[in-house]
């Protein structure tokens, strides 16, 4: 691995998206748009208050999800990834380039966001800011590292869009969004068991409601950030040197 | 005995299911520009990637430089050009070229001296996108140029281009090859580019029909013209092999 060409790669990815500003301008303030018109629809504070934590996590990773499958998706349609595997590049500093550039991405995202819930949407956090920024940081990592992982499974760039109600959505739909977790049938509350999201989602519910750093808080975090390293790992793993 | 740049021994390659390239063995010298011609869906290209090593191979040995194909060592003493320019859309010429020479390790004046020897400086900070073909298909092989390697694999790199360009382009891989020893392969489907190499490849169907300088292959068919000779080859063809 080489820091260099890791940053060269960030930097890169920060270029294209510089030619780019509807995707940038619409990257970083969708989520916030959304979250507005959510609030507005309960048109009750204590309903949106429930509800903002589980749309903080969601929001910024399905945003996140669909970019990186597009852009990952190009980079091999293209052909620019088998000229990059043709030459001194490590996978993991292509896979480290994309982390940075779109965890850059994240903050700016996620900032606006939490800005927006916290100063006129009337969101209160008891527990402390900071973690509640990592926490949804990292969620929209999650996002980033499944697009990466999944976009190596389209052919087409339609086939990567349909991916998101694929495999984004129905983590959305079990995360707890719109009823706890444990009332759903059990099915799907097995699924939702195993779907990283969820804890993404539950993490950000402690973080809303209590300034002890909880373990379970603390095992939610971990398991966000070991599924989003594994996701990582695979998506490495889907780059090829040779191909048929 | 000479030392190959590059040699082949009973190369085979299968696509889904079909044979390409039917074992094929043959070695490049040193400093050569060596052609390699054939109608399209031949194989050329297959047997560049092969060579390059981003082509899954059945069987043969493929020795590059010393090394067997596809070594990490190769990655910064090969430069290849693919057919489709593998360059970022969205990106600047300049862009592009530093990204790559980054990953490649070349000097930071390296951008310059390509654009230089493409004879794109006027292009420097115009977006890829929205250059003409024949500009692409030099910005395609200006990447391919940087780090000076040794060994330099253009696959159709004079497509499209006008009579002065193409006619530039052969001048600059005579200078490469005489000034600075530099080995290049380089496939065309056009019989007219045959008479600039020194040695050549006709390819048929997968299978090589001759490898001899152009003075050897006209004497040796009696053939006015490259085209004239190709055609002889494919009569003397044994039957059964022409129908393959």
């Amino acid at each position: 691995m080489s820091i260099q060409v890791t940053m060269a790669t960030a930097q890169r990815l920060f270029e294209q998206l510089r030619h780019d500003p509807r995707t940038v301008a619409m990257m970083i303030l969708l989520p916030a748009l959304l979250v507005v018109v959510l609030r507005y629809v309960f048109n009750s504070k204590e309903s949106f208050e429930h509800l903002a934590p589980a749309l903080l996590a969601i929001f910024p990773f399905i945003v996140m999800f669909l970019i990186t499958s597009v852009a990952t998706l190009r980079e091999r349609t293209t052909g620019t990834l088998e000229r990059l595997m043709t030459m001194p590049i490590a996978k993991l500093d292509l896979i480290m380039g994309y982390a940075l550039a779109f965890a850059l991405f994240a903050v700016a995202q996620v900032t606006v966001v939490a800005v927006l819930a916290l100063a006129w949407l009337g969101l209160s956090v008891t527990g402390s800011l900071a973690l509640l920024f990592l926490v949804t940081v990292l969620d929209a990592l999650l996002g980033m590292a499944l697009g990466l992982l999944v976009s190596a499974f389209a052919r087409t760039e339609f086939q990567a869009v349909q991916f998101m109600p694929l495999f984004a959505a129905p983590q959305v739909l079990v995360s707890g969004l719109f009823l706890p977790r444990n009332q759903m049938a059990t099915v799907l509350t097995w699924f939702s068991d195993v779907m990283p999201l969820s804890y993404a989602v539950d993490a950000l519910k402690l973080v809303t409601v209590s300034a002890v750093v909880t373990g379970e808080l603390l095992r939610d975090v971990a398991i966000v950030a070991g599924s989003t390293v594994l996701a990582l790992v695979l998506g490495a793993a889907t780059l090829r040197r040779r191909t048929p | 005995m000479i030392n190959y740049v590059v040699s082949v021994e009973q190369l085979l390659v299968l696509r889904m299911g079909h044979e390409i390239l039917h074992e094929l063995t043959f070695a490049i010298a040193p400093g050569s520009i060596t052609g390699v011609l054939g109608p399209s869906g031949c194989g050329k290209s297959t047997l560049l990637r092969s060579i390059v090593g981003v082509q899954v191979v059945q069987s043969g040995r493929i020795t590059v430089l010393g090394l067997p194909a596809g070594s990490p060592a190769l990655r910064r003493r090969i430069g290849y050009a693919t057919q489709s320019p593998s360059v970022y859309p969205d990106l600047s010429v300049a862009e592009n070229l530093r990204y790559f020479a980054t990953v490649l390790g070349a000097p930071p004046d390296d951008p310059a001296r390509v654009l230089e020897q493409v004879g794109l400086e006027p292009q420097r900070d115009q977006q890829v996108a929205r250059l003409s073909g024949g500009q692409l298909s030099r910005v395609n092989l200006a990447v391919a140029l940087l780090g000076q390697p040794e060994l330099l694999i253009l696959d159709e790199p004079t497509v499209g281009l006008d009579p002065v360009l193409r006619e530039e382009l052969w001048e600059l891989f005579h200078r490469l090859s005489l000034t600075q020893g530099v080995t290049i392969l380089i496939s065309s489907h056009v019989m007219d580019e045959a008479e600039r190499c020194q040695s050549l490849l006709l390819m048929r169907d997968g299978s090589i029909l001759a490898h001899d300088t152009p003075a050897a292959l006209r004497a040796r068919t009696g053939a006015k013209d490259l085209e004239g000779a190709f055609l002889r080859l494919v009569k003397e063809m044994p039957v059964e092999e022409r129908q393959a």
